[in-house]
């Protein structure tokens, strides 16, 4: 497996998963004999990306945490137990939003609140403000980052299927990748060892919605869905749902390029292919929350 | 070992501790400050939520390393000269509290709450600003009745003022 900024260091199994969305359950059967839970580690802060670089290159097994709203829960299960951790939340390049006519750039380190709250941005395009401002909680988005969660990759994160849906851009310090390239596999991206998202860019859509059945205890995508209308066509993409990730939903955007209504989905059905089961959700359950968050999406688009 | 520095209720102080170690453990055990407290040291329930540079954040979830330089706000640091915060009477008023246990946490999120919300809150948007904190004993019901009220008495003071 490739690394993301926040790879979590241990096959991406079902049982992860589990652990990671239900770990109320699983923190009893830590070694309650070692008084912390996490395994020992080195903290640095870096002020630069290329300090970054550098401190994670001199590092035995490090990572870089940005709100590590992710990493830390982890470490704390011992499922990641990076020798060094750094730290990027303080490096000014990787902050700030920009709206300038059609086209948006959000810093790596813009935070789900700074996100959600962004005027601009929720002028220009409201769904993804919408999305931000319902991932986890309120003390969760003051921590978590853009960057992070993308980095990280996890199945059932939202803005993952934002970025697919609006054909983003994702900067790093060597290079653009697109959103279609960028997402490869659960909790698995483009992303080299060292390499550090800086910013995410994106062109302002025609119209675009997110309809997302929340799982009642994580907040984390049960299903959600994103659609965009742009003046190339219609994108539709699925978190929380498949077997490998975020991916397009050709089906739906067929249909809602004939038109951009949510009566356009009638009738239409998902395969239950590749998608998940586990103790949330059958794969043919989420093939139908599939349609019905679609539905939700275009009626908030639309709305 | 981290040498961190931060300030915690308008008082600076200093520690050497592991890089390991959690805020909240810094708070509780290095300075004394159990007001916070940790519930499911899962980064759910919200018990060990304090401020950190103004807003509201999971202690639990953060590394002591990671919040020095910052100004910390806990439990401790709300009522002034001896004088219950508006929250914190709120909650007394209205017995938004059972065991006590969630109390803190809810605390510190009900402020950063009504600091984001200027303009007055409704009980449908402090359910949903709640989302972060569990209360096993209450419901919720007076809690989010104690927030209202605070609210409101708030933005009464700020008027007033």
């Amino acid at each position: 497996m490739s690394s993301g900024e926040l790879e979590i260091g241990v096959e991406p199994t079902e049982s992860f998963l589990l652990t990671t969305h239900y770990s109320l359950l699983t923190t009893s059967l830590i070694d309650l004999e070692e008084e912390n839970p996490m395994h020992q580690t080195t903290y640095h802060r870096a002020s630069s990306v290329s300090e970054a670089v550098k401190l994670l290159n001199d590092a035995d097994d490090g990572k870089y945490v940005a709100g590590g709203q992710t990493l830390i829960p982890t470490m704390k299960q011992r499922l990641a137990a990076p020798s060094d951790l750094v730290d990027l939340r303080h490096i000014a390049d990787l902050k700030g939003i920009e709206v300038s006519g059609d086209k948006v750039k959000i810093g790596a380190a813009a935070t789900h609140a700074e996100v959600a709250e962004n005027a601009a941005l929720a002028k220009a395009c409201p769904a993804f403000c919408h999305l931000a401002a319902h991932i986890g909680d309120p003390h969760v988005r003051h921590m978590g980052t853009v960057g992070g969660s993308i980095a990280n990759n996890d199945p059932a994160a939202d803005y993952p299927a934002a970025l697919l849906a609006l054909a983003a851009t994702v900067h790093t310090n060597k290079r653009e990748i697109s959103a279609d390239d960028f997402f490869v596999d659960l909790f698995e991206t483009a992303l080299e060892d060292d390499e550090i998202i800086t910013a995410v860019s994106l062109t302002v859509p025609e119209k675009a919605g997110y309809g997302k059945f929340p799982n009642p205890a994580s907040r984390y995508a049960l299903t959600g869905v994103f659609v965009a209308r742009r003046a190339d066509g219609v994108r539709a993409a699925v978190t929380g749902a498949g077997e490998n990730g975020v991916f397009r939903a050709e089906a739906i955007e067929k249909a809602l390029s004939s038109s951009f209504d949510a009566s356009a989905l009638d009738g239409v059905t998902i395969p239950a292919d590749g998608l998940m089961t586990d103790i949330h959700a059958s794969a043919e359950y989420r093939a139908n929350l599939i349609a019905v968050m679609a539905k939700r999406a275009v009626q908030a688009a639309n709305g | 070992m981290a040498e961190i520095s931060m300030t915690v209720n308008g008082r600076k102080v200093t520690g050497t501790v592991e890089d390991r170690t959690l805020l909240v453990h810094f708070l509780r055990e290095n300075q004394g400050l159990t007001g916070t407290h940790v519930g499911c040291d899962t980064s759910q329930c919200g018990a060990c939520v304090v401020h950190l540079d103004g807003k509201a954040v999971k202690s639990c979830t953060m590394l002591a390393a990671q919040a020095s330089g910052s100004q910390v706000l806990t439990i401790e640091g709300l009522a002034e000269s001896g004088e219950l915060h508006p929250v914190q009477a709120a909650f007394k008023e209205h017995h938004g509290l059972q065991c006590g246990f969630c109390t803190p946490g809810m605390i510190m999120a009900a402020v950063d709450m009504i600091r984001r919300h200027p303009q007055g809150l409704d009980e449908k948007t402090v359910r949903a600003e709640l989302e972060g904190n569990i209360c096993r004993c209450t419901g919720y019901h007076n809690i989010v009745k104690a927030v209202l009220a605070a609210s409101e008495a708030m933005s009464g003071k700020a008027k007033a003022a």
